[in-house]
């Protein structure tokens, strides 16, 4: 396994196994929730594979990004809709 | 923009892209594989982190690559001018792809039928569950109970037993008796014969239900308890997380951009893995849901044809033959049953993208009447969840989609657009 990254989630640094998705990032983190939906509810991945985009956040600036489909790399910022 | 050109543009790296790859690129073609995943090997080759690549996808992306084959991963193709020009986006910006010769191999995704309380947290696909696990998902000691319908159910099932989770019960809609009938049928594919049996060996200690399926998950903020019907009685049980998914749902999106057929739920091919448009092949689970060792016959046939190998593409039709056989009694076996279209409540979201709840579905007559009176479909996923719901639950086909097929920056938008006008300029 690759050396260790940190990722900023929401301000709050998080160090992470290289390799690991943002969304596995997140969840092992305990924000299981990456969003809110239009009406305020909760949540959180479901197909792990890009399909669903339940686990959208903004990573580098880039709006409504599938965190399932990012590998977290060192100083990479993440904004959830969650926090 | 960045550009690349080839003879053989394959999208997707699963099975079916990967055996399409690397026949073609052995055929004398220049090969181009893309695939939105950061790795190759599609859904089942998935690499889990600490094993890193499959052996299988290692084997074939070696030969492909020892013919001068690249790989872009990472990116997604999100639209097309023709099907010799296609534009991919990746995390640096969009690409445009050239191509003699285009395979599709988009494979599928699973199919999720909403109940009360699917949108909670924790309540995850079954396929997507391992997915996220193989990625590092902390799942040890995690009690966990897998629904749906499909062979998928055990596979995971016992990955996640081998893998440290608890397994409270695999809740398989089909009835008992078609299961044994097909598990009895597999005497004819030993390889899946042997898997199957192996399986069974993990999940000794795991009850196994038929006949039954999630009634509402339940919790304050995440999934905490779920109530599944058992053989007509409820049975309620306290989990971590809970995965269910029923069965799988061809990947279409891009055939559909193109202008492909598409029937009974895939993309239309015929005995060579031509698509209805010329130069347009398909192969894999984008075709129909077949299983690993159909996608991988159906790749072989498309990389012969894609690099000018009509005799040897017929020669390997045969083996595709007969795992297509398997994939009909596959279909029979697990056909989702009609009770399954009674599981939403009036308030249950369906589309959850823009949180439209059933009473409001329920009451439109196609797709684009309840586009209309909502926004179902129009989210960010571009109805990729409630599209395939809806496809069992009111028959409606899956809606044709819309480019680009994710969202992109709005540079990104504004200079796909300003090539996508160059190319119609310069083939009109
Ligand atoms: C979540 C999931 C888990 C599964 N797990 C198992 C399992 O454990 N065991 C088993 O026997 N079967 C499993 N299956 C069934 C499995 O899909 C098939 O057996 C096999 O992987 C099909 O191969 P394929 O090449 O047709 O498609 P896939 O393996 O699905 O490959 C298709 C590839 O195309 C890519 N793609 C699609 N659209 C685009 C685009 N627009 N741009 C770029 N790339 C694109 C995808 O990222 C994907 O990597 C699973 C299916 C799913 C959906
Ligand atoms: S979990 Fe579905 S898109 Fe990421």
């Amino acid at each position: 396994m690759a050396d260790a990254v940190r990722i900023l989630v929401d301000g709050v640094e998080l160090s992470v196994p290289g390799g690991t998705t943002v969304a596995v990032a997140l969840a092992n983190a305990g924000r299981l929730a990456m969003h809110r939906s239009v009406d305020g509810e909760p949540r959180g991945p479901v197909c792990g594979m890009g399909m669903c985009f339940e686990c959208r956040a903004s990573i580098d600036g880039r709006r409504d990004t599938r965190s399932c489909m990012v590998t977290c790399v060192d100083g990479m910022e993440v904004i959830t809709s969650h926090a | 923009m960045r550009e690349l050109a080839c003879d053989v543009l394959v999208i997707g790296a699963g099975p079916a892209g990967l055996a399409a790859a690397a026949t073609a690129a052995e055929g004398g073609s220049r090969v181009v594989v893309v695939d939105e995943n950061p790795e190759a090997g599609g859904q089942i080759w998935r690499s889990a982190m600490v094993h890193g690549p499959h052996p299988e996808t290692s084997a074939l992306a070696a030969r492909a690559l020892a013919r001068g084959a690249r790989f872009l991963t990472g990116a997604t193709v999100v639209d097309a001018a023709g099907a010799n020009t296609l534009f991919a986006v990746d995390g640096a910006g969009p690409i445009m792809l050239r191509a003699g010769r285009l395979v599709l191999a988009l494979g599928a995704t699973e199919r999720f039928l909403p109940f009360p309380g699917w949108t909670l947290p924790g309540v995850f696909g079954v396929g997507g569950l391992q997915a996220l696990a193989k990625n590092g998902l902390e799942i040890g000691n995690r009690t966990i109970a897998v629904a749906g319908s499909g062979p998928l159910l055990l596979a995971v099932a016992a990955w996640l037993e081998q893998h440290g989770a608890h397994v409270l019960g695999v809740f398989e809609q089909a009835p008992k008796a078609s299961v044994v009938r097909f598990g009895l049928g597999l005497w004819r594919h030993p390889r899946k014969l042997a898997q199957a049996v192996a399986l069974l060996r993990v999940l000794r200690q795991v009850p196994r239900h038929h006949d039954a399926w999630p009634l509402r998950a339940e919790g304050d903020g995440y999934v905490e308890r779920v109530t599944f019907s058992v053989s007509g009685s409820e049975r309620t049980l306290q989990v971590d997380y809970l995965a269910c998914a029923f069965g799988l749902a061809p990947t279409t999106g891009l055939g559909a951009l193109l202008g492909c057929d598409i029937a009974g739920g895939g993309i239309v091919v015929d005995a060579l893995q031509h698509t209805s448009i010329p130069e347009v092949l398909c192969a894999g689970e984008s075709t129909g849901i077949g299983g690993v060792d159909c996608a991988l016959a159906e790749g072989v046939v498309a990389g012969h044809v894609a690099s000018g190998h009509d005799d040897r593409a017929r020669a390997a039709c045969r083996r595709r033959d007969r795992e297509r056989g398997f994939a009909e009694t596959l279909g029979q076996a697990y056909a989702l049953r009609h009770e399954l279209r009674g599981l939403p409540s009036p308030e249950t979201i369906i589309c959850r993208c823009e949180d439209v709840p059933w009473s409001v579905v329920a009451e439109s007559d196609d797709v684009r009447d309840a586009k209309l009176k909502t926004r179902a479909g129009m989210g960010p996923c571009q109805g990729r969840v409630c599209g395939g719901a809806l496809e069992f639950l009111k028959r409606w086909p899956r809606d044709s989609v819309r480019p680009p097929l994710i969202p992109i920056t709005l540079g990104e938008l504004a200079e796909v657009g300003a090539a996508l006008n160059r190319t119609e300029d310069q083939t009109r």
